[in-house]
């Protein structure tokens, strides 16, 4: 985690300017505003049906804006070819709620998937055996490497897709309630193996969360995303101590 | 007023689906010769379509041997014309009966299959993590299952057309004690080219028809475990329709060549 005082001085790597999404009549997004600094980790919670998920799935160009703009390390990704995104979303990692691991494939070829697709990022003859064997150890499951999903526990799941999200050496990483589904000590090794990553490989963390502990032991900063904007942002100390109502909601308990 | 304007919603919806169906068909002509191509999940997927199809088609398609044979063999008997059995029975399974059993069979097997695999894809977000990791999913899921039914097809119809052949043989050959080699002659000397090529194309485009169907109702199915069922289904009941739809064209462009 870097110092909050130094957090103004670090390079943006993810700024979101006035973002509209609408479903209908349903108006989820109305003007929603962030940054997200070099090697920070930023948590944003919001209600249910907030547009949280929204939010980031517009980010990876998953779902398309109405209007506003999103650039990610200085790419604006509204403006880009289908080509060019796929190259950046080798920097940007996600890491799904549901963990999204792909059911027909082993812990090795979920693993595999990515690198094929993204070979000009690593050299020639990377060892992809040693790529995989890597990433699942970084998250304590290098034995499971031939194993199906199927034969996963909710956290093991997690972790996989973890290292999946890993394995590209991402500068970004999205977490969708990375702790969601998950009993407190599996979800407490779920946010230290977050800090470990963020420790070992300097990335820049958004992190969607209901979780107050999550947010309270990760966070450098936190937005919250109220009535379809970013209400506040401030550091979990800073929110936490807030008089207003909406905001101590988040905290009462 | 309220029947007619539900009617028209309907209808609009209809056409909103038509125009949905098209264009995904059109995007998948336009991924399928783009690179890189996915050459071993094409073979997977043709591995699974082919060999755990033949079966049930395998079975099917004997059946439907037997009991044209069994149902027919008596009218012709009435007629003194039992010995047209072979060229009747051959004629009817290479040009019609063979290729579109197989491809129901296959539609109710294989387009459910791929609607509820690739609905539940979506609905578990496997598809949106394909597509975040920079790979094309439409390119890896759809055209390589499309181009799997679509190669697969014909090859089963074939090999349909030979076990129901087949299983016409028996029933001949136990009620009128007619050779293997005497049946056989008989249906080589009535089948021609003209019987075989049509019902082959008719099987590719019976084939591109269960794929695309299966892929579009599975690629864009509505969220939750409901939404994987409809997608299945409605693969199923949608693909079956256009089978017929195909059916009826290929047959009446046929007969406008034989005219010619």
């Amino acid at each position: 985690m870097i110092d909050n005082q130094n957090i103004s001085h670090s390079e943006i790597v993810l700024q979101i300017k006035d973002l509209h999404k609408s479903f209908g009549d349903n108006h989820v997004l109305k003007g929603f505003n962030m940054s997200l600094y070099q090697g920070e980790n930023l948590v944003i919670m919001g209600k249910s049906g907030s547009g949280k998920s929204v939010m980031i799935k517009c980010l990876v160009g998953l779902m398309e804006a109405d209007s506003g703009s999103i650039t990610v390390m200085k790419n604006d990704i509204t403006k880009l070819t289908q080509e060019a995104l796929d190259i950046l979303r080798a920097d940007i990692g996600f890491l799904f709620q549901g963990s999204a691991l792909y059911d027909s494939m082993t812990v090795r070829e979920n693993l595999e998937f990515p690198l094929r697709h993204h070979s000009k990022k690593f050299a020639k003859n990377a060892d992809t055996e040693a790529l995989v064997l890597e990433a699942l150890t970084n998250v304590g499951l290098a034995h499971a490497i031939d194993l199906m999903p199927s034969e996963l526990s909710g956290g093991m799941k997690r972790r996989v897709a973890l290292a999946r999200t890993l394995i590209l050496q991402p500068k970004i990483i999205l977490y969708d309630e990375p702790t969601s589904g998950l009993d407190p000590i599996t979800a407490k090794e779920i946010i230290i193996l977050m800090q470990d990553i963020q420790k070992k490989y300097n990335t820049s963390s958004l992190i969607i969360t209901h979780d107050v502990d999550c947010a309270r032991v990760i966070s450098d900063r936190m937005l919250l995303l109220i009535d379809g904007i970013d209400y506040a942002v401030g550091s979990f100390a800073t929110l936490s101590a807030s008089k207003d109502p909406k905001i101590r909601a988040f905290f009462k308990n | 007023m309220a029947s007619i304007s539900k009617i028209s919603s309907h209808f609009n919806t209809f056409l909103i689906e038509l125009g949905d169906l098209s264009y995904f068909t059109g995007r998948f002509f336009k991924e399928a010769f783009k690179r890189p191509f996915e050459i071993k999940e094409l073979l997977r997927q043709c591995y699974n379509m082919g060999n755990r199809s033949f079966l049930l088609v395998g079975i099917t398609c004997f059946i439907i041997g037997l009991v044209l044979d069994l149902q027919t063999r008596p009218t012709l008997m009435e007629f003194g014309a039992v010995s047209w059995m072979p060229s009747m029975v051959s004629i009817s399974i290479v040009r019609e009966i063979g290729p579109i059993i197989t491809a129901l069979v296959c539609a109710g097997r294989i387009g459910s299959g791929i609607g509820a695999e690739l609905g539940s894809m979506r609905v578990t977000e496997q598809i949106d993590a394909m597509e975040v990791s920079g790979t094309n999913p439409f390119k890896y899921l759809v055209v390589t299952r499309v181009l799997a039914v679509t190669l697969m097809l014909p090859l089963l119809v074939i090999i349909g057309d030979a076990i129901a052949l087949f299983g016409s043989f028996l029933v001949e050959n136990l009620k009128g004690n007619v050779s293997f080699t005497l049946y056989f002659n008989q249906v080589f000397d009535s089948i021609e080219f003209g019987d075989i090529i049509p019902a082959t194309i008719k099987s590719f485009f019976f084939g591109l028809a269960i794929g695309i169907v299966g892929c579009y109702k599975g690629y864009y199915c509505a969220k939750g475990t409901e939404g994987v069922g409809k997608a299945a289904n409605s693969a199923v009941v949608v693909s079956s329709l256009l089978l017929f739809i195909i059916d009826f064209i290929a047959v009446f462009v046929t007969d406008i060549f034989y005219d010619l």
